[in-house]
């Protein structure tokens, strides 16, 4: 750790700054799943496949449409969340009292049918998705330049997240969040509508998802395969902050970017696995991850 | 909906020949009985007779039910568990079923309102001291006692008029025991109506109006509180006691 702070102050600064931003998707997807598995139980493999589509469908509504990027913001998170509670109405529903097994089969199964539809369609090189006039440009910050862009994703991600946290944390709405979560067949039996709550938490995780894509999409391009190239990091995110914990999905995930990002300074061939590795080490010493909790 | 029409002495609740299943193992085998409005009533019987599985039974939340649970003219038996909360039952379960990740406070409110004339959190603070002091701590940081306090308080406030509670003296100590008695007896005095699943007979005879003694899964005694004294020698052979 000392290395870092013997580094140049701006360095250090730029290398947190890259590390937030990536840190910034890695947050908002965990945290989607970490909602999502909380009530649900179920491992949302279908998570980088409608990241994948948040981004298509705001790319799809400009194309086509015309429709740009602020509009988008909104539009295809409710759109791929509508998506997804259909997914959850007509499927999911059946699963949840057999063994999580299937949950996992048909989630992976469904990303996989989503994705090769996209790649048959548009094929794997990316469509470029401009980011709005409002947020195009640059900054120099002196130590580097940073484009606007970046800077908002930031920004979006950090709102999202501590918005998300404080619903369900610290409102009557969170509480039965946490109350569901923990013992869904009694709060029934108290008169709450749980079926119903599970429905909309899968909604609201896959719209974070989408939001995410969206977020993404003047930065990485638009393409079938970003989600399955960003989704076994956001696993090893999820699995690290602990399964569940919300708070801990966030943190983990800017944490985590943050690493990688000094990673790549200090010996860039372990950018890639320095997530992994932290992974193995978090869970050896702590199994249920960092801010997790046995049950 | 229409309201039913009351009819003169029809039971709040009337159970007909109720069957129950925890999977594959067959629990109730026709259960009968009857609850009149305002009435205490207790299931009295040893452990794993069926009295626990009535209640889970009566909430929907049981593997599977046949027979029929006519709740004020309803038919309750195949409705969602949410459905039979709202229709104005309170269920106050044996594990006592505080949410650890809530606050006292939190627990307290989360409960939705199923009816009129719930008592106000001044009052369930009145009747639980307690709760108002924890009212920031955890669920897990209660004592057995502040738990089961709680589990029956939280309840109150929903305007549920029927309260089911299962065991709420089971591992406490005896000034809480009487505490849980006083509680009962205010909340017959407001017009509650109680069904009471106990093992403890000295218990259940301080706070009850009728008692039905369950044994595998039917009711094979009832016995007014009043015949107590006389019937006591038989109650305390069917509890094993």
């Amino acid at each position: 750790m000392m290395s870092i702070f013997s580094m140049p102050a701006d360095v250090f600064l730029g290398q947190l700054l890259l590390g937030l931003i990536n840190g910034s998707f890695y947050a908002i997807l965990s945290l989607g799943l970490a909602v999502i598995f909380g009530l649900l139980q179920i491992i949302n493999f279908t998570h980088g496949a409608q990241y994948m589509m948040g981004a298509f469908v705001a790319w799809m509504l400009l194309h086509y449409f015309g429709i740009g990027y602020w509009p988008a913001l909104i539009l295809s998170p409710i759109i791929v969340g509508s998506l997804g509670v259909l997914l959850e109405r007509t499927m999911f529903r059946k699963l949840y009292n057999l063994d999580h097994i299937y949950g996992f089969l048909l989630t992976y199964g469904v990303a996989l049918v989503v994705e090769s539809a996209f790649r048959a369609q548009y094929g794997v090189s990316g469509q470029p998705y401009r980011p709005p006039n409002a947020l195009s440009g640059i900054i120099d910050l002196d130590f580097m330049v940073l484009p606007i862009y970046r800077l908002w994703v930031v920004a979006a991600s950090i709102v999202v997240c501590a918005a998300t946290w404080i619903v369900i944390e610290k409102t009557k709405l969170g509480a039965y969040l946490r109350a569901a979560t923990e013992k869904p067949v009694l709060l029934r039996a108290f008169g709450v509508n749980v079926p119903r709550m599970i429905m909309i938490t899968y909604g609201f995780g896959v719209g974070l998802a989408a939001l995410a894509g969206v977020l993404a999409a003047p930065i990485y391009q638009v393409s079938a395969i970003m989600g399955g190239n960003i989704m076994p990091v956001i696993f090893a995110v999820v699995v690290i902050g602990g399964m569940g914990s919300i708070g801990g999905a966030i943190l983990t995930g800017f944490g985590l970017g943050i690493l990688e990002a000094f990673a790549k300074l200090l010996y860039p061939p372990a950018a890639s696995t320095v997530i992994f590795i932290a992974m193995i080490i978090i869970l050896t010493v702590r199994p249920a991850g960092l801010f997790g909790r046995t049950r | 909906m229409r309201e039913p029409i009351p009819e003169q002495r029809s039971p709040m609740m009337e159970i007909r020949g109720l069957e129950g299943w925890y999977g594959e193992s067959h629990v109730l085998h026709g259960m009968n009985l009857s609850i009149g409005e305002g009435e205490v009533v207790t299931l009295l019987g040893r452990n794993g007779v069926g009295k626990t599985t009535t209640l889970r039974a009566i909430m929907g939340i049981l593997d599977r039910a046949e027979g029929s649970i006519v709740f004020r003219g309803r038919e309750l038996l195949g409705l969602p568990p949410e459905r039979i909360a709202r229709s104005g039952i309170g269920y106050c379960p044996e594990e006592r079923g505080i949410f650890s990740d809530l606050t006292v406070e939190e627990n307290l409110l989360l409960l939705p309102v199923v009816g009129q004339g719930g008592m106000s959190v001044e009052q369930i603070h009145t009747l639980f001291p307690n709760l108002k002091e924890r009212r920031s701590s955890y669920g897990t940081k209660l004592s057995g006692g502040e738990q089961q306090m709680l589990a029956i308080g939280r309840i109150l406030r929903t305007g549920a008029k029927l309260l089911l509670l299962d065991e709420p003296t089971e591992g406490l100590a005896p000034v809480i025991v009487q505490q849980i008695g006083v509680a009962i007896r205010l909340l017959k005095q407001k017009g509650f109506t109680i069904l009471l699943v106990e093992q403890n007979f000295h218990f259940a005879s301080s706070v009850a109006d009728r008692h039905y003694v369950v044994e595998g899964g039917q009711v094979v005694d009832e016995v007014d509180n009043a015949d107590i004294a006389v019937r006591s020698q038989q109650l305390q052979a069917y509890l094993g006691v």
